[in-house]
């Protein structure tokens, strides 16, 4: 047995939900029948009013926090562990934490590499896009089926904050609270380029056969590796990059650290952030299908919850009844602060109650998966005061 | 609860949006939640204070005004309220307009540099005043524009700025008719209710 620490939630199994009821996206099509991959963390109350949503960003799934296996003890927790469990700002010792793969995910949710019953293969680029309210709509049939009427709190960074908002937008009597961490009202043409590296990147693999390497029993892994590279990067900040590759003095802080202590005069890895971005989009690579990886930044990129409102997000927020806490971090060029203050700007033009921080940290758009100090404070001051408006457990520490 | 909060609060509508800039630890807005049912903004800079508003469960928005309120909408709070601070900003006259912009009506309150300590201090000392209010030596002092009561009515007349009420207060925040007989020689907090 490993040593698992007391604020963990400890050993977690997801669980599988399976829906009939065809789900009609937002392109028109429809997904007949689907499967949503789900972990849920604490106890629901009798009330069933102490439950709060927990949406992934681009490559996150339902393991959000908690282990999987008590032998290993090289096992890494679920990718917010730092703010879910006991004692912790997402305290399940209050909160009933539900986390998703959303759809088209490829961690145990109906996506590209599931099987297609009409064909008897794999989806493959026949998976229809899916966006953000598609998602929204999804989960919505997950609280339906919890019975869970109102989420104490929607909460997500990155592109799961983009579902936070759809969540405000699309059922605005709901949730009673609303976090939205690192995100964007929608994405910038720089966003986009980005994306489009991406996807490029995957395409151009000769192993992608049009998205259907499943039926040539290959996989396009140089494409996801140089894919999630290219993401990588903008997820760092230079103030880190210059910090983490930078150790050596000699090289002063401009983060040029070597690999083998001299230049190689010729096109090797010499530099260690070149390893490092090697061997992150390989590891990566090796765990996620690239047909999701190609839908999710689409996903990305169609996310506008202005559309249907003039292209205001103001109106868009109108009929919103939640309150706002919306988040930003100080070197995160992604979706930076600037971002974050256009969605504060349109929800003070809604006059919707809005609370508003910019925290100070060098981590990048990376920064909101991270135990970062003041952000812990933050999240765990406003999650108590969620906490009190659901009647707390009499029963926790 | 303070004196000079008393004479805020009896200036402001029950349910009516409020905006306080610099609204310190949220004490004011918690209060007026609680006893006004008021909907609240507080705009601060200290992280201290931003994470004791979220305590209180007070709205707070992290936002330096003296770069301005563009991202607040014309009228679009009926009260605006700058306590203890207008003589902290670079341009308070600039902060006056956006406040007056933003609210329909707005609060005032400032030290008055003219109460009579200050000028005796100055007077017989031959040095910047100081006081339990005004502790700081000269040289690291947040105030960067002291006025007197007379300055700031001087300044409502060029913008012909609206003095709807107008309140003077000692350190305890209690107001005497000693004050109300000379305010800008015997006033030490001045309170302000303006409008456009």
């Amino acid at each position: 047995m490993k040593a698992i620490p007391a604020n963990s939630v400890g050993i977690v199994k997801p669980q599988l939900f399976h829906f009939d009821e065809p789900l009609t996206l937002r392109s028109g099509r429809v997904i007949e029948k689907y499967d949503l991959m789900v972990e849920t963390y604490g106890t629901l109350n009798a009330d069933a009013s102490n439950a709060i949503l927990v949406c992934h960003a681009l490559s996150g799934d339902h393991h959000a926090a908690g282990y999987y296996d008590p032998e290993n003890p090289k096992e890494k927790p679920g990718w917010w562990d730092c703010c879910i469990g006991p004692g912790k700002p997402f305290d399940t010792n209050h909160f009933f934490v539900v986390s998703l793969n959303n759809l088209g995910g490829c961690a145990g949710s109906t996506g590209p590499s599931s099987m297609n019953p009409d064909t008897g293969k794999p989806f493959g680029p026949d998976f229809p896009i899916v966006t953000v309210r598609d998602w929204v709509n999804s989960q919505a049939r997950l609280a339906d089926r919890l019975g869970i009427q109102q989420w104490a709190a929607v909460i997500g960074g990155s592109l799961g904050g983009m579902q936070v908002m759809r969540w405000a937008i699309s059922y605005p009597d709901r949730l009673r609270h609303a976090l939205v961490i690192a995100a964007a009202p929608k994405l910038s043409a720089q966003n986009i380029a980005f994306n489009e590296v991406a996807r490029q990147s995957i395409m151009s693999d000769p192993d992608f056969h049009e998205g259907r390497y499943y039926d040539f029993n290959t996989y396009p892994g140089k494409g996801v590796m140089l894919a999630r590279m290219v993401g990588h990067i903008t997820y760092l900040s230079d103030a880190l990059m210059r910090d983490k590759f930078g150790k050596d003095a000699r090289a002063g802080n401009f983060g040029r650290d070597l690999r083998a202590g001299k230049l190689s005069f010729g096109f090797d890895t010499d530099f260690q952030v070149q390893s490092y971005l090697q061997y992150k989009g390989e590891s990566f690579s090796r765990n996620f299908d690239a047909n999701t990886y190609l839908l999710v930044t689409k996903t990305l990129d169609y996310f506008d919850p202005t559309v249907d409102y003039d292209g205001e997000l103001s109106k868009a927020f109108a009929n919103s009844q939640c309150k706002f806490l919306v988040i930003s971090f100080s070197s995160d060029w992604r979706f930076s602060p600037e971002r974050s203050r256009e969605i504060v700007e349109a929800l003070l033009k809604a006059e919707k109650p809005v609370s508003y921080l910019e925290i100070e940290a060098d981590e990048g758009h990376d920064a909101f998966l991270l135990p970062v100090p003041r952000y812990m404070q933050a999240l765990n001051a406003y999650m108590s005061r969620v906490a009190d408006e659901c009647g707390r457990n009499p029963n926790a520490g | 609860m303070r004196a000079d909060l008393k004479i805020i609060e009896s200036w402001i509508e029950p349910g009516s949006r409020v905006l306080d800039l610099g609204c310190g630890d949220g004490l004011l807005l918690a209060h007026l939640k609680e006893t006004l049912h008021i909907r609240e903004c507080g705009l601060e800079i200290d992280q201290e204070h931003i994470q004791q508003c979220l305590e209180k469960g007070v709205s707070v928005i992290e936002q330096d005004m003296d770069k301005g309120l563009p991202n607040f909408q014309d009228n679009s709070f009926d009260t605006v309220v700058l306590a203890q601070t207008l003589q902290a900003l670079h341009r308070p006259d600039l902060i006056v307009d956006e406040m007056l912009r933003v609210g329909k009506r707005c609060i005032l309150t400032f030290p008055n540099f003219a109460y009579w300590r200050h000028r005796f201090y100055l007077m017989t000392g031959g040095r910047m005043p100081k006081s339990p209010h005004i502790p700081y030596e000269w040289y690291d002092t947040p105030n960067l524009h002291h006025c007197t009561i007379a300055d700031f009515d001087e300044l409502c007349r060029q913008k012909n700025i609206t003095v709807l009420d107008r309140t003077v207060v000692d350190d305890a925040r209690r107001t005497s008719m000693l004050m109300n007989l000379n305010p800008n020689f015997f006033g030490v907090n001045a309170i302000y209710h303006i409008s456009r």
